[in-house]
């Protein structure tokens, strides 16, 4: 008969240490105790910059790819570091992001909801991106975002200007930069009713789409807070190329301002319209009719020529902002390209360096630990003052600018002024406010993905 | 009353581009019997010559002045057009002024050439196939045609204004005490719509070249018969339907920015207008054009879109159906054009 040496404490005190022996890995790290999509095991790490390379947003895509390829080289430490030296955050030293090289994937979205969502499925499953971002339509962003939303990835979106995209259709996974329609109206109104007064008739030309609906919407409200009536709000169908016909109603409408809640080519040609009709001369129950153009691009802003003159609108950033941080980024993509940024480029360069930012403060990749870092981030030096990511609903808040075509522009570039730059308290609303989706809009879960 | 007409005019605006592409597309199939989409990219490529008239003569030299900055801190390089240089300030302002009409001058023979080289090196070898690889042949050249202007200008619209003399606009309902004001650029383009149109039928219809190309469209095998090189003339007939559809595009670059897509854009409209005016037809072309531009316009009033909402997307789709249901070939086609 032999005696067993196994006592009952010797059994818990073994199980103890084993137990914690086992459980070791997963308290110090936790990306190894749960797996997420695209885990970057080697020296190097894949973002996916997702932007329009073909269709009408072209000349913008190539703009927001530039900006991601500086961002790239900042990050590796490769250029003048650019806004790395301004941002208020000091993680990135440019050693990549946690040690590891930053490369890259491009995809195309065409500017379609079903292309963007295919190239962006393509880097992820093909290509093994961590990180989605880019693009120049709102339909798109949210087409994108859902997609990144299912498959474990962080979204970081372009230029979207749709309340939606942070608002009934906010995910977890999805955090934008760029300001929103809301957003617009809040800091435009105040500067209209100071210039044009407070009694005006206003008519609307709207693209007939996510972006002009959540647009129209929040500039009708907002002028009309403060006063102004609005006559009548017409869609516009998105292939529209001459709106002669839109604009001929307007002579005879009673309006004395024009809305036009177009982007793009839409705005090029419907603004290049509005003034072959004479609307800039007419004068309308004794005053001068006005024309008003809420989301400016310096981009679409050359395409309308001097049709932009003395027109006022309202844009996320621009290259004539005297901050430190505006300049030090003016300058790298300057001295690089030969041209100074679109505000396109400016939100795409610093949503890269955004979330770079947020993986080196959460010490991993993992989406869920991505989000959490950047929910409720404050920070300031990336050109807009100080900005907070907002927990509720991933929206940046920051200031926004009223500005205006110039008169007198001293090169191609010179095409718009800062009319006003309106504080980021001004442009701030509840996150259950009812454009963005009201008391239902919900972030949904974080998924880390596989 | 006042919106009623204004949209009268836009329509017969609108309706000039459509019948102008779609008098060339008529020209093309009714000669030599191809289906040419490509012809939306040579109304394209028009508009792009008044683009590059407008940025030859606006090359300039660079001036460094020392009292201005650019976006990066440094002296400003101020541009002066060598032409403002040549010809003094004044007068080489005014040669860059009058840039659209100019090109006029420079997109007959460009349009020409091109249409000669688009027939005799490609379309020809596609006679004796079937209209499908016609269609995919000529589709797939437009493709190619804008993203070499789109490689070359860049993909955002391009803003090329209309002399100052002939911007703003002008009463037309003044001499029946009405308020009408119309962009004055618009009347000339529509008045230059109808010296084209006008242009061409008395091409047709007074010169021998013209009999024989009406001849050859009628009875192509006779012609021959006769001893007419008629294969020769309708390739001009091509050269002569791509300036046209070059002269739509130039003088529509003021009125709408010109960008590499915008042929597509009227396109599939002008193969529409030509469907419903009669395969071959050439009046037919030229009325559907007039016609559809109207009914275009009159639905995207306010009234209409909120009477039928969305009606200004369909208009002209649904007016097709109706009138090859009950003229299944068009307003005035003729019998065995696409029959069998």
């Amino acid at each position: 008969m032999s005696k067993s040496n196994f006592t009952r404490r010797g059994v818990l005190k073994t199980g103890a240490v084993a137990g914690a022996g086992l459980a070791l890995p997963t308290i110090f790290t936790a990306q190894s105790g749960h797996a997420f999509t695209n885990d970057p095991t080697g020296g190097s790490v894949t973002l996916g910059f997702n932007v329009p390379q073909t269709g009408p947003y072209a000349d913008e895509g190539a703009d927001e790819l530039r900006a991601y390829q500086l961002a790239v080289e900042h990050l590796n430490g490769e250029g003048d570091s650019g806004m790395l030296n301004t941002f208020t955050s000091k993680e990135l030293q440019g050693n990549g992001i946690l040690g590891k090289k930053v490369e890259y994937v491009t995809g195309d979205t065409q500017t379609k909801s079903d292309a963007a969502r295919a190239s962006a499925k393509s880097m992820i499953e093909k290509d093994g991106a961590i990180m989605i971002t880019g693009g120049s339509s709102s339909g798109v962003a949210i087409a994108v975002q859902g997609l990144c939303q299912e498959a474990g990835v962080i979204f970081m979106a372009g230029l979207t200007h749709s309340n939606d995209t942070t608002g009934k259709d906010r995910k977890a996974n999805g955090f934008r930069h760029f300001f929103n329609g809301y957003m617009s109206g809040a800091a435009l109104a105040p500067v209209l009713k100071n210039i044009y007064g407070d009694d005006r008739k206003a008519y609307h030309l709207t693209a007939d789409y996510t972006w002009g609906w959540t647009q129209q919407e929040s500039i009708a409200a907002a002028t009309e807070a403060l006063g102004w009536e609005t006559v009548n709000n017409v869609l516009t169908p998105l292939a529209s190329t001459d709106f002669s016909s839109y604009i001929a109603p307007v002579l005879n409408s009673g309006a004395d301002v024009l809305v036009l809640n177009h982007y793009g080519g839409n705005m090029v040609n419907s603004l290049t319209n509005a003034v072959q009709f004479g609307l800039r001369e007419k004068v309308v129950n004794g005053k001068d009719f006005e024309i008003v153009v809420p989301l400016y691009s310096r981009l679409m802003a050359k395409g309308a020529g001097a049709n932009v003159k003395g027109i006022h609108g309202s844009t996320n950033w621009h290259w004539s902002l005297q901050d430190e941080g505006s300049k030090a980024f003016v300058k790298s993509f300057g001295t690089k390209y030969g041209f100074p940024p679109s505000q396109a480029a400016h939100t795409c360069y610093v949503q890269t360096l955004l979330y770079a930012d947020a993986v080196t403060r959460a010490g991993s990749f993992a989406p869920c630990a991505v989000a959490e870092a950047l929910e409720g981030f404050e920070f300031d030096g990336l050109g807009n003052g100080k900005t907070l990511y907002r927990a509720e609903d991933h929206q940046c808040f920051k200031d926004v600018l009223v500005v205006r075509g110039k008169e007198n522009p001293t090169s191609e570039f010179d095409l718009l002024e800062v009319v006003e730059v309106t504080p980021a308290a001004q442009v701030t609303y509840a996150p259950d406010h009812a454009m963005f989706g009201g008391a239902d809009a919900s972030l949904g879960e974080c998924n880390n993905g596989a | 009353m006042d919106g009623l007409i204004l949209q009268i005019l836009n329509g017969l605006d609108k309706g000039s581009a459509y019948a102008l592409i779609a008098l060339g597309l008529t020209l093309i199939f009714g000669t030599l019997g191809v289906v040419n989409f490509a012809h939306g990219a040579l109304f394209m490529i028009g508009a792009f010559c008044a683009v590059t008239i407008s940025k030859i003569l606006n090359i300039s030299y660079e001036v460094v002045d020392p009292n201005q900055t650019d976006f990066l801190g440094n002296p400003l390089k101020v541009k002066t057009p060598y032409v403002e240089s040549w010809f003094g300030p004044e007068m080489g302002t005014s040669i860059i002024d009058w840039s659209v009409p100019l090109a006029i001058l420079l997109t007959i023979p460009v349009m020409m050439l091109i249409g000669l080289i688009m027939e005799r090196g490609l379309i020809k070898h596609f006679y004796s196939r079937e209209h499908a690889d016609q269609i995919l042949v000529t589709f797939g050249l437009a493709i190619v045609l804008q993203e070499i202007i789109k490689y070359y200008f860049g993909a955002n619209p391009i803003q090329t204004p209309p002399p100052e003399a002939l911007q703003g606009v002008a009463n037309v309902g003044a001499a029946f005490g009405m308020d009408l004001p119309y962009p004055i650029w618009r009347i000339v383009y529509f008045c230059f719509s109808l010296g084209i149109i006008g242009a061409v039928f008395a091409f047709l219809q007074f010169t021998t070249f013209g009999m024989v190309v009406r001849a050859g469209m009628a009875d192509r095998e006779t012609v021959g018969l006769l001893g007419i090189n008629i294969d020769r003339r309708f390739t001009i007939m091509f050269a002569i339907a791509a300036a046209v559809a070059g002269l739509a595009g130039v003088m529509y670059a003021p009125i709408n920015p010109p960008n590499y897509h915008m042929g597509m854009d009227f396109l599939v409209l002008s193969f529409v207008v030509v469907v419903v005016g009669g395969m071959g037809s050439l009046p037919g072309a030229v009325l559907a054009g007039f016609m559809l531009g109207i009914l275009e316009s009159f639905a995207s009033t306010t009234w209409a879109t909120t009477t039928l909402p969305g009606i200004n997307q369909i208009i002209i789709y649904l007016v097709a159906i109706i009138v090859l249901l009950t003229r299944p070939r068009g307003l005035m086609g003729r019998k065995g054009v696409m029959e069998e």
